[in-house]
Order: structure tokens, then sequence, then C-alpha cells
């Protein structure tokens, strides 16, 4: 099985061409416009890397960072900022992200955190395992 | 207007001060030299009116005694005996046992004629019916003449009573030598221009002064009319003024006048009053040199806070204005980013289906895919501005690192060697050698020293020299980094807005506007300060000021 992503983003036009780009690539995708269809979602399906945008209407990106981390330690979260505040790039961090992306995204740089946050987690899940 | 304000000031300030210093030395001063005045005038006058009482008092004795022994001798001795000259003269040889001033004696009968006589000259058979002083002394009893010289040619003056005996009125009179009083005025102890001297109800001189005038001269003198007790007064007699004791005689209306010189008596008082005034002169000008002083200094004091506040007003404005811009271009940049997010996806996914070969076979698919490539590239174009606004607006906390600023000035430096040797531009380093280590970012500090490197190379263009000095500041535990180029300088009206965000003066593309904004931010964050000074067409210095510990 491979890496299934869930990309949470409430710009629209951007979360439906990542989802494009994603499928384009075989890599199973599915999108959420706020905090809380994400955390829905992942009750409903499993996934194995979160793309989570920071600022979102409602509940912010931070605190739908922690309610994963508490519900489902092993998903790794990618913290997507158009605050290109390292600062807080490194409270997602501390909270549990596995890294952060500045907007505008090179998807290629995206991608590439995405495959080695779902190794890191078959990692930790083996571990667990064991 | 500031100016004027301050001088206003100053001038406030000596007039108050001197007020509140002069009122009180002033009424101090003065206060005292009244007081003392009065007790010293108080002094001389009682002094002089004491001594005019005694004397008076001997003078009157005197008198009343001469009269006392006529008078007895007229009542105890009777008319026949007296008219008789061998009696007379041994009576009056008891007289001048007692007294040596009487010089005569005669018995007068009361028609005026003298019967009997004793003395040196012939009297007797004279006749005095006519004379005023006879009829004075047969109605009153009792007559005291004035001093005269008759002709005895020597001053003296007479003493007659008179006694009723029986039916009959007789005057025993004797001549008494004025003498006694000029010795007995003389006496008094006065200055060097003090006198003293009996007048009489004329004005006629009665003993001889020490000064002046002789004997029975008539003095140029107020008429004083006769009072009980002993007057001291200021009077200005022959144009000179001077202190005069005055009393009149008891028995006769001689008045005995002391006269004293005031400038002598008061001359003590003259001292005192010229230490006065030199006191006060010179405090006064203690007082004038110290309030001008303190005023000076304080409005010095004035200027110097105002300049302070200014100063600190200044960067003060600079430090908001930034602060203020930082989040506005964080702002700003953050609500561009999710935009060029999309257009980047966009891009991005045109870019996926390029790949497609159906679309490669597309005439016109070199222009799309040169088309995405340009989107792309303009796109990360925008991103650079926006990440360079948001890392001039994000909080980054500096690390802290001793470094040696020599050290990295000189890394900082090779970055930019083969740019320099290519366009003929020479570095000067001036190095302080035991330049102390600091204590802050070397990464960020070196962002800065090589912005400011970098818009030197660009302001000199071809050949020139950059000079690079580092001092530690004598007074303060700072160092500062001073940058000179000999390029074209900056205007001065370019000179103010050099640190503000999107201002450049380099062709569109080549320059965000942001280097210098985030070098302030940066020295700011690191407790440091940059300033710029430049010269239009002889070059640019920035001087940067570090803390050597934050």
């Amino acid at each position: 099985m491979g890496l299934r992503v869930l990309a949470v983003d409430d710009e629209a036009d951007f979360i439906e061409t990542l989802v494009k780009r994603f499928t384009y690539r075989q890599i199973p995708v599915t999108a959420a416009g706020n905090g809380p269809d994400a955390l829905a979602l992942l009750e409903r399906e499993s996934f194995d890397v979160v793309i989570l945008d920071m600022r979102m209407p409602g509940m912010d990106g931070l605190a739908v960072l922690q309610e994963i981390k508490k519900r489902h330690p092993l998903v790794e979260v990618i913290i997507l900022t158009g605050h290109a505040s390292v600062e807080s790039g490194m409270q997602g961090m501390s909270l549990g992200a596995y890294d952060y992306v500045l907007k505008p995204v090179d998807f290629g740089e995206l991608l590439e955190k995405a495959k080695k946050a779902y190794e890191r987690k078959k990692l930790n899940e083996s571990r667990a395992d064991a | 207007m500031i100016q004027d304000e301050l001088s206003r000031l100053r001038l406030k300030l000596i007039a108050v001060t001197l007020a509140f210093s002069f009122i009180p030395l002033l009424s101090l001063g003065l206060g005292l030299y009244a007081k003392f005045y009065d007790t010293y005038t108080e002094k001389i006058y009682g002094n002089l009116r004491n001594l005019a009482d005694n004397k008076k008092v001997t003078i009157d004795l005197f008198l009343t005694e001469r009269v006392a022994q006529l008078s007895n001798l007229a009542l105890t001795e009777s008319y026949a005996d007296l008219s008789g000259d061998a009696y007379l003269e041994r009576i009056f040889g008891v007289l001048q046992l007692h007294s040596k001033s009487f010089l005569d004696l005669q018995v007068i009968d009361q028609n005026g004629i003298c019967v009997s006589y004793v003395g040196p000259y012939q009297l007797r058979g004279i006749d005095y019916s006519h004379e005023d002083w006879f009829r004075t002394v047969m109605a009153k009893g009792i007559h005291i003449s004035d001093v005269f010289m008759g002709f005895r040619k020597y001053p003296h003056f007479n003493i007659a009573v008179s006694r009723r005996e029986g039916d009959r009125t007789w005057v025993l009179r004797a001549a008494i030598d004025s003498d006694i009083f000029d010795s007995l005025v003389r006496t008094i102890q006065l200055g060097k221009s003090g006198d003293a001297f009996l007048l009489n109800a004329q004005h006629v001189l009665q003993t001889k002064p020490r000064f002046g005038h002789d004997m029975f001269d008539t003095v140029p003198f107020p008429d004083i009319p006769r009072f009980s007790g002993t007057r001291v007064d200021e009077l200005s007699i022959g144009g000179e003024v001077s202190l005069y004791a005055m009393t009149w005689l008891n028995l006769k209306d001689w008045l005995l006048v002391i006269k004293d010189d005031p400038g002598e008596e008061l001359l003590p008082l003259y001292r005192a009053r010229w230490l006065l005034i030199l006191l006060l002169c010179g405090g006064g000008t203690l007082i004038v040199i110290g309030a001008v002083f303190i005023a000076n200094g304080t409005v010095r004091e004035l200027i110097r806070a105002e300049r302070e506040k200014a100063t600190l007003d200044a960067s003060l404005t600079q430090s908001s204005k930034m602060a203020a811009l930082g989040k506005l271009a964080a702002g700003v940049a953050h609500e561009v980013n999710n935009p060029l997010a999309i257009i980047m996806e966009k891009a991005g996914w045109m870019r996926d289906l390029l790949s497609e070969e159906d679309i490669k076979a597309s005439p016109n698919f070199q222009e799309f895919a040169d088309a995405v490539a340009k989107i792309e590239f303009h796109v990360r174009r925008a991103k650079d501005v926006t990440h360079r606004l948001l890392g001039f607006a994000r909080r980054m906390e500096p690390t802290q690192e001793n470094l040696d600023v020599n050290l990295l000035l000189e890394q900082t430096r090779s970055f930019l060697e083969n740019e320099a040797n290519f366009r003929g531009i020479a570095f000067v380093r001036d190095y302080q050698a035991d330049l102390p280590h600091i204590e802050s970012d070397a990464s960020q500090l070196q962002q800065v020293f090589l912005n400011i490197l970098d818009n030197a190379i660009d302001a000199i263009d071809k050949n020139g020299s950059i000079t690079i000095v580092t001092r530690k500041l004598p007074d303060t535990p700072e160092v500062e980094i001073a940058i000179t180029d000999t390029g074209n300088g900056i205007p001065r009206e370019t000179l103010e807005k050099i640190f503000d965000p999107f201002f450049t003066t380099k062709k569109v593309g080549e320059g965000t506007g942001l280097g210098l904004t985030i070098s302030y931010s940066i020295i700011e964050k690191l407790g440091g300060r940059i300033k710029v000074a430049s010269e239009e067409g002889k070059g640019t210095t920035f001087r940067i000021t570090l803390p050597v510990s934050s």
C-alpha cells in the first residue's frame, strides 16, 4: 500500500490543483476545505500524510495539528504556510509536524517532503509493532 | 522661536533670582543700618545732652551760691553796719576767703547812691539811680547782669540783691569775675572742632569760644525761646552743619550751647555706611554673576535636553515607522502568497499536462512550454519579493555567538573580491588589531555587511576604493564598523529615504529596495545603530555601531 495524502486548505483553487497533480502521479489524495472536515475524514479513512495550511477560517492549522497528533499520533503532518515566519513553522514542528513548506509551493519539494514523511511514518509504525 | 523662548526664560530666571536675592539683601542691609544709625545717633545725642545738663547744673550752682552768699549777707548785716567802709572791707575779706571770684562789694542806698565800696576803684558817691539794673533790683530784689568789660577792662558781671530794712530799701552789689565760666565751659571734653559757650538772650557771647568768635560777639544763632530741659539739634549756622546741645540756665536767661562736629562724632556711622555700600556692591555683583551663571547653566541644560529629545524622537520615529511598515509588509506578503501559490500550482499542472503525448504533437507546444516556464519564473520572482518582505518583518530571535568582527568582515569581503577586481575596485582595510570580540549573530551581520559592500560596489561602478575601518569606541562598550566608498554619493533628499522599504535607485528587477531596510532592522534587533553620511560626488560612509555584549 502506497502513500495516502490528505490535503487541507481553504483555497479551493489551490487544493483542486494539488489534488490533480498528486492524482496525475498516481498518488491517492483527498481534499478537505477546513479543519473539522479533515478531522472527520481522518476518523473514517486512514491517511499517511496530511498537508495542512496554517491559516484557515474557523479552526486554524495549529489547532487542527494538535487535534490530529492527539487522535492519530502516527499520521505525519506537513505544514503549509503563507506566513514565511520561521517562528510559526517552528511552533508547528514543536507540536509534532514533520516539516513545513512556504507558499507558493514548489511542487517537487512538497512531493519530496511528503515521501520522506511517509517513510518516517513507516519507520515509526514498524517500531510500534515491534 | 524656541531660541526666543529660551532667551526669555533666561531673562526671567535672572530677574527672579535677582529679585529674590536683592530684596532680602537690601532690606537686611538697610534695616541693620537704620537700626545702627538710630542707636548710634541716640547715643551721641544722649552724651551731648548729659554733658549740657551737667554743665548747666554746675553753672547754676555757682550762680546760686553767689546769690545766696550776697542774700545771706544782706539779711544778716544791717545797712548801718555795712555802710561803713571798714566793716564792709572785713565782710569782703570773709567773702573772698570763701570765693576768689568776688571782685568788689558795694552798698547802695534807695536813691541809687553808692554809700560804701570795697574794691580796686573809687566808686563811692556814684549815682546808679538811672541804671536799668538798679530799677530791676529795687523791684524784684535780685539782678544778675550780663558779662561786660566795664571800666575794669576785664570781663565780669554783677549780682545785686536788695533788702528792705524798716522803711528803707538798700542794695548790696558785687562784681564777679566771669573767668569762672570760661574755665567751667572750657573743661568740657570735646573733639577737635567741638565748642561750648554761653549766649545771652541777644545772642551775645558771654564766654570766649574756642573757635571763630571773640567774647561779646553776636553769634548768628536762631532765636531759641526759653524751654526747660536740654535739647539736641542739628543746626546749620554760617553754612556749617553741627550738632548743638542747648539748655537755658535757671537763674539767668543765658543759653548754654555745646557744639559738636557731626562729622567727627558720626565718623563710625559713616564708616559703617561705606562698609555697607561696599558689602552691598560686592554682594550684588556676586548675586548678579551667580544669577547669570545659574540662568545660563539652566538654559544650557535645557538646550541639551531638547537636543537629546529631538534625537530620540527622530530615532523613535524611525523605529516605529519600521515596525508599522513591517506589519504592513507581512500582511501584504501573506495575502499575495496565496494567489501566487495557486498560480504556481496551475502552472505546474499545465507543465504536468504538457508531458502528455497528444499535446506534445500540437503545433504550438513550444509556445505553451515557454509560457508556462515564464509564468513559473515570474512567480518565483514574486515569491522572492514576498519572502524577503516577510523576512524583514519576521521576529526571528538572533543567535548569540562570540564573534570576531574583523574576521567576519574579511570573510564577507572575500565573497566580493572577484567582482571588485573585475571592476577595478580596491579594498582598503584598517582593522583595529585588538578589537574586542562581540556577542552577536554572525549570519545576520554577514547579511548586513554583504548588503552594504554590494551597494558600495554598485555605487562606485568602476575604479575606486572601499575603505573598511573597525574601531572600539572609547567611551562606550561598543565597536564601530565604517564602510566608505568613493562612489557618486547620495543626494540629501534621497538620504532620508534610504532605509525605507522598496526605495531603490537600481533598475527594475535588479534590486528589491529591501536590502538596507532589512539591514536596518537586523542591526536594530542586535542592539546596534546604523547611520549613513554622504557627500555628493565624493562618496558615502555607512557607520554601524554594535554593542560588545548584548
